[in-house]
């Protein structure tokens, strides 16, 4: 049963997924630490960074194409909960500096000392565990997804109307935790770690460790979607999106639906900041920006909503593009941004990977001759 | 208390007697000052077929969106069964209490396959986790099968819905209808858009079911009407101008002025 549950809905495309996603997880940590730094083959320890960061990326798009690619649920808040997946974490690395910090308080993080706060605040607490951080980084997100989820979708929010309170939330977020007094290092966030697990941050290992435990993270949570969407709860999800009032004439309360999804989903985007930030070295209240959850919606679009893989390969696409980008050509790159997004909007509604199979039959009809869109067109009458 | 009357005529009804299974009294529901249902009574028994005329704006579909949930109305009493006051359910609850409507407007799911619409309309638990591990079986593939022939979509089973002609969207709606097995089933103007052959099939397909249903059809076409042979009540701003067969009403000058007056 469990087993029939999680690979039933796996098709083709999903396999070569996984195993191209698995084969990264080994390749990329073996090229870079297997190989000697002037090899031709040698991976720089930049780069399997980067991937990494990139990979975290991913699995939040997959929870953002969750919500809103199988729901209709347009998320503007997403960054909010991989953020708040991202402070968990950072907690948690801060408490294993230990009397490391420029101040040298056994207990207290350097921010705090600068305060005078004379103790740790009592929500500080257990982080120094790494479980409970982890623990943390999924139930705050699930927690607050779940409050939030509860009374907007019982009051029947939807729409623009939802879009917009979710950026809202993000956007108060943004603002208290730019508080000093909120006791998560104010404008300046949480940065300075120095271990993770007891392994050195700035090691080659350490690094390579987090890129493959990225990739087992997007590709066990890739896995739950695949469960989650070709499920009956799946296809109530997708009747809600294309006909919400028809699904709770049939009985279906949809706000539960709704919440149920939305709270995995907030989960996901909560794990993939835990691992963004040990990556990245840092969180501050800057990955509350609007602006980072509406790019999280553009990966999503351009990759294709309602695919699982399209996201996945947007957030890969579009990072790589940002990345060069904002080396070569920092100026333009929000320019070249909107131009990809209308350009995918006109002419790939669907997206690249919810696309493919339509230019792929233009591209073979083509070849064979046959009249194009003979498709799925019903039989002349039935009787 | 005795659950199961013995289904008698549908005389004059008493929402007291057993046999009744719908019963609206004094039913008023207005938008912005317009008043949409105005002081509307019905009573529907157990396995009758009720259709219900009127001009455009009658409130025809109004009443059934009160009957639903969707709308609430600002006065009056909804009863279901015996017991059940539909007034302080939602739509969830009254679908599940076995009350199944068809749209006016088709409404299928676009994107799923035919199939797909008929599963997800059968009879069956209906929380997340209850369809999250919900796996498909025999009797459920089997009475699929059985639906898609009644209501001749069987070669099309694995075609997306939204691409079906608008008639056949009709039959899907009253396939995925009949897959809730509702205790009562209104049914929004079925016959539009469909062939003289195919309203004729309609009518006799709803005949049959409102042997073991009840049924409220709304419809225009007043072939199909005359097909169904039921009890006619005729709807006109917001309430009930006739009620009784339908040369009875046609011959009611109040509804002749209505329909032909204005
Ligand atoms: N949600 C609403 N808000 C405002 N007015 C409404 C609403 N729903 C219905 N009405 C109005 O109530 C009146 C009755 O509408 P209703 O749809 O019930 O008529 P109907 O008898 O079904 O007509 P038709 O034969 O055209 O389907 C109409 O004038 C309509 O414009
Ligand atoms: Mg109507």
């Amino acid at each position: 049963m469990t087993r029939r549950f999680f690979t039933h809905g796996m098709t083709r495309g999903s396999w070569v997924f996984l195993a191209l996603l698995a084969a990264a997880g080994v390749l990329v940590p073996a090229l870079n630490l297997g190989l000697p730094a002037g090899h031709p083959l040698h991976m720089p320890t930049y780069a399997v960074t980067l991937s990494g960061k990139y990979l975290t990326y991913a699995l939040l798009a997959l929870a953002l194409d969750l919500v809103w690619g199988y729901c209709g649920i347009l998320s503007l808040g997403h960054a909010a909960f991989f953020a708040l997946g991202g402070y968990a974490m950072g907690m948690y690395l801060m408490r294993q500096i230990g009397p490391r910090g420029v101040y040298g308080d056994p207990l207290l993080p350097d921010f705090m000392v600068f305060l005078d706060w004379q103790e740790l605040p009592w929500y500080w607490l257990g982080f120094d565990a790494f479980p409970v951080a982890l623990a943390m980084a999924l139930v705050v997100p699930g927690l607050l997804a779940f409050v939030f989820g509860w009374f907007a979708f019982r009051a029947r929010v939807g729409g623009v109307y939802l879009s917009i309170i979710t950026q809202a939330m993000t956007y108060a977020l943004l603002l208290a935790f730019f508080r000093n007094d909120m006791g998560f290092g104010g404008n300046n966030g949480l940065t300075d770690f120095k271990e993770i697990l007891g392994f050195d941050l700035q090691s080659d290992a350490t690094r390579a460790g987090l890129f493959a435990a990225s990739a087992l993270a997007l590709g066990l949570a890739f896995v739950l979607c695949v469960a989650i969407t070709s499920s009956r709860l799946g296809k109530v999800l997708v009747a809600v999106r294309d006909a919400e009032s028809r699904t709770r004439f049939l009985g279906y309360r949809v706000e539960h639906y709704k919440l149920f999804v939305w709270t995995v989903s907030a989960m996901m985007a909560g794990l993939a900041g835990a691992l963004y930030v040990p990556q990245v070295g840092i969180i501050n209240p800057g990955e509350f920006a609007p602006a980072n959850s509406i790019e999280a919606v553009i990966w999503v679009a351009i990759g294709g909503r309602g695919t699982l893989v399209g996201p996945v390969l947007g957030a890969g696409l579009v990072n790589f593009a940002k990345s060069w980008f904002t080396a070569a050509l920092p100026e333009l790159w929000l320019f070249a941004l909107g131009a990809l997004f209308i350009a995918v909007t006109l002419f790939l509604p669907k997206g690249l990977v919810g696309s493919l199979p339509r230019l792929w039959a233009n591209a073979t009809s083509a070849r064979s001759k046959a009249p194009p869109d003979a498709r799925t067109k019903a039989p002349a009458a039935a009787e | 208390m005795p659950h199961h009357a013995p289904p008698t005529m549908p005389g004059q009804p008493d929402p007291h007697r057993h046999d009744t299974l719908l019963y609206l009294d004094g039913v008023s529901v207005a938008f912005d000052g317009f008043q949409a249902l105005n002081n509307l009574s019905m009573v529907v028994a157990r396995t009758e077929m009720r259709a219900v005329i009127g001009p455009n704006g009658a409130g025809k579909t109004t009443m059934m969106d009160v009957i639903t949930g969707k709308t609430r109305p600002d006065s009056g009493t909804l009863r279901f069964g015996e017991t059940i006051d539909l007034t302080r359910h939602d739509e969830a609850d009254i679908a599940g209490f076995g009350i199944g409507r068809k749209f006016q407007k088709p409404t299928v799911f676009e994107s799923h396959t035919v199939e797909d619409n008929l599963a997800l309309a059968l009879k069956g638990r209906r929380g997340p986790f209850a369809a999250l591990f919900h796996v498909t079986g025999d009797d459920e593939r089997q009475r699929i099968d059985d639906l898609l022939s009644l209501i001749r979509l069987a070669h099309l089973r694995a075609a997306p819905a939204g691409g079906l002609s608008h008639g056949q969207k009709q039959w899907l709606e009253i396939g995925m209808l009949l897959a809730q097995d509702p205790q009562l089933l209104l049914i929004d103007e079925p016959a539009a858009g469909m062939t003289d052959a195919e309203t004729a099939a309609t009518a006799e397909l709803l005949r049959d079911i409102a042997r073991t249903h009840s049924v409220v059809v709304v419809e225009h076409d007043m072939a199909f009407v005359r097909a169904l042979d039921v009890k006619v009540t005729v709807l006109h701003e917001g309430s009930v101008l006739a009620e009784g067969s339908l040369d009875h009403v046609s011959a009611n000058r109040k509804v002749i002025d209505v329909y032909l007056g204005r």
